[in-house]
């Protein structure tokens, strides 16, 4: 059987998930013993303008030249991967969104902001079908690895739609609301074995809301530990400000 | 008969972000010569206004996911300086380790997946896999490494989690520590064959002379971290001058802004690390440097990857030292949570404050302006590529001419590899802005 034709392809974001891909290691080996990689060019000079079997889409849509490059991909790949959080959700790309674009420009390139136009940041569903997604920034590799099998077996994946707390628990730690921190694992899609808290740190919500939040609960948290909601809000825009264009 | 050449190279291939190559000779007179850098603008300093001085470092390591830790670093130490925190002396040793792993896995990842595939006549790793098997498990093998290390000091290498304002929200336990010294010694094997396969490559012959801008400082340690602003014309100045020493300006074919000092361009990166402070090489990192014959100042583009292995050689008997200091000396009670410092543990003040560090493709500065709330009100990154990319535009001007008598072909592909050999990190280099301090 032939393998099946892979491309990468980067948008507006950093390029960290593209890395990760290099963070497998030896084991990468294997995975490209089951795959073609066609385009990747990070990493390779080949370019590949036919049919393919899978695109890997990393990066946010962010300008008009973007939307016409992600829908002549979309149109050659019989399978779409949204890639990292630049890609599934619009990730840090989508604070931009918080700002006149105008003002935006001018501020970082003073008056020769009219070379560099701009437009809303969108996540890739919000501008083609997307068949997968892998979320996270960046991407978690054991989940990177299930859903690719999942596509190369052409069977679902479903990110899990609890909260990243469930996670957490299991991995006992020390709750960040008793450690007198914001934590925005309660809403968060869980799928990254809670990565920061783990190591001490907060979870910043770069998997994207749940579906169905227990907003009830998040609320009682909030108010049992006196933090307004505006905070929590202002830091769910770090990553899911795109999450309100529909 | 006069030549006509007209080569352009629409997304550059095996660097880090999107860049054009122009090349335009008409009659055998060099008429366009330029790296265009097309990478979409995200607009970082701008998205960081409003935001807690807390988040910045969070936010910018986002602009680069292959030096994330670099970004990591320079914002924590700009956020220090505005917010007056000094870091302990158990903070600032990890934060050098924390560099070391960076430098050790951006260095082998351009040495071996993005240069040897040029110098060994393919296209990319992949059909290294069959031709040269053992060197494409080894790089692999020390990506992975140094990914492991990052993951046990930080939690991961793209986009670390543990390192913040303060300090670390976690430190390695002593089981850690031992881990890390082993897989570092454990590696010494393999950089040794790094050196012998970077021996036996032959890099191209050209020269330029230009000015070399690194860290400088009056210790006898080679300076990553922390420092004042040298130049291999004399220059030396504090961090907070920086920008009389990037001069930024803009040209419309770039998203990233130019940078000049004493002359009309100046490089940055390991070869100007190397070219101004090269006497503090651990004694291990000289043998190599004599055995390859790199002398300061060195002016050949092509070598900064040579550079880079010199420093990779240096890094990982630093980072063995730095662990063994720390060796059943941590002190555990510095942990510390941060968030978004939601209970004032850290004092907050107003204030500007500058962080400038050695990331692996050069001197990358971050500033910030904060209001007494510490909400950030103005931002500024200067990104290394964005400070080399008009030397490499200079560079060009002075090869092309040399090489016409090549094919077009060969020419592309002898200015491909002078831009890829300055490591460039296109999606690190589109975030500038114009900014008027209010109280600078």
């Amino acid at each position: 059987m032939e393998k099946p034709k892979v491309a990468f392809f980067d948008f507006a974001c950093c390029e960290g998930c593209q890395l990760q891909v290099a963070n497998i290691g030896e084991g990468l080996l294997d995975v490209l013993g089951s795959i073609d990689v066609v385009e990747f060019r990070e990493v390779m000079s080949e370019k590949w303008d036919k049919e393919l079997d899978v695109a890997i889409i990393e990066g946010s849509i962010t300008n008009p030249h973007a939307v016409e490059r992600i829908k002549q991909i979309r149109e050659r790949a019989k399978v779409l991967i949204a890639y990292g959080s630049c890609a599934t959700i619009g990730g840090v790309n989508g604070m931009k969104n918080n700002f006149s674009f105008d003002d935006i420009r001018k501020y970082v390139y003073g008056d020769s902001y009219q070379f560099f136009p701009t437009e809303i940041t969108k996540a890739v569903h919000q501008a083609v079908k997307v068949d997968y997604f892998v979320n996270g920034c960046p991407i978690y590799i054991p989940e990177f690895i299930t859903v690719l099998k999942a596509v190369l077996q052409g069977i679902p994946y479903d990110v899990p739609d609890y909260p990243v707390c469930v996670e957490c628990k299991l991995n006992e730690n020390v709750c960040m609301y008793d450690r007198e921190v914001t934590c925005l694992g309660t809403v968060t899609k869980a799928g990254c074995n809670s990565w920061c808290i783990n190591n001490g740190n907060i979870c910043y919500g770069c998997r994207g809301m749940v579906s169905n939040p227990n907003e009830k609960g998040a609320q009682d948290v909030l108010t049992k530990y006196k933090i307004p909601m505006d905070l929590v809000l202002n830091k769910m825009n770090m990553y899911n400000k795109c999450r309100e264009i529909f | 008969m006069k030549k006509n050449v007209n080569i352009s190279v629409e997304y550059l291939t095996r660097v880090e972000g999107h860049g054009n190559i122009v090349i335009n000779v008409k009659e055998g007179k060099l008429d366009t010569c330029r790296l265009d850098i097309v990478e979409a603008p995200r607009f970082f300093e701008g998205m960081l206004r409003g935001r807690s001085i807390f988040e910045a470092q969070h936010i910018t390591s986002r602009i680069c996911g292959i030096c994330a830790c670099g970004h990591t670093l320079a914002s924590i130490q700009a956020a220090e300086d505005a917010l007056g925190i000094t870091p302990t002396e158990q903070t600032i040793k990890l934060r050098k380790l924390l560099l070391h792993y960076e430098m050790l896995d951006s260095h082998i990842l351009h040495i071996y997946l993005l240069v040897a595939p040029d110098l060994l006549g393919v296209k990319s790793f992949v059909p290294l896999i069959g031709s040269h098997n053992e060197v494409v498990r080894r790089a692999l093998r020390m990506k992975k490494t140094f990914n492991d290390l990052c993951d046990i000091l930080v939690g991961r290498h793209v986009h670390p989690i543990s390192a913040t304002v303060g300090g670390f929200t976690k430190l390695p336990n002593p089981k850690d520590l031992d881990a890390m010294l082993d897989m570092l010694k454990g590696m010494r094997p393999d950089m040794d064959a790094t050196v012998e396969l970077v021996t036996s490559l032959k890099f191209p012959e050209f020269e330029r002379d230009t000015e070399y801008v690194a860290l400088v400082s009056d210790s006898s340690e080679y300076p990553f971290l922390m420092g004042a602003i040298g130049s291999t014309d004399g220059v030396r100045m504090d961090k907070r001058d920086y920008k009389k020493i990037t001069n930024e300006f803009v040209v419309p074919h770039s998203s990233a802004k130019h940078a000049k000092l004493c002359r009309e361009s100046y490089a940055v990166g390991a070869l100007a690390r190397f070219n101004l402070n090269s006497e503090k090489l651990h004694p291990k990192a000289k043998e190599v440097v004599t055995a390859l014959g790199l002398k300061p100042k060195c002016i050949n583009p092509y070598l900064n990857t040579v550079a880079q292995l010199v420093e990779c050689v240096h890094c990982l008997e630093d980072a063995i030292s730095i662990l063994e200091d720390l060796k059943g000396n941590l002190n555990y009670n510095e942990e510390i949570v941060v968030g978004l410092n939601e209970h004032g543990r850290i004092p907050v003040r107003a204030g500007n404050g500058v962080g400038a560090v050695e990331v692996p493709r050069g001197i990358l500065f971050h500033n910030y302006e904060i209001d007494e709330k510490g909400i950030i009100r103005d931002a500024n990154c200067i990104i290394p590529t964005s400070q080399n990319t008009g030397n490499i535009e200079y560079d060009m001007m002075k090869l092309v001419p040399e090489i016409l008598d090549r094919t077009g072909e060969e020419i592309t592909l002898a200015i491909e590899m002078l831009v890829r050999s300055y490591d460039p990190c296109i999606s690190c280099s589109t975030h500038f802005l114009d900014i008027k301090f209010i109280n600078a």
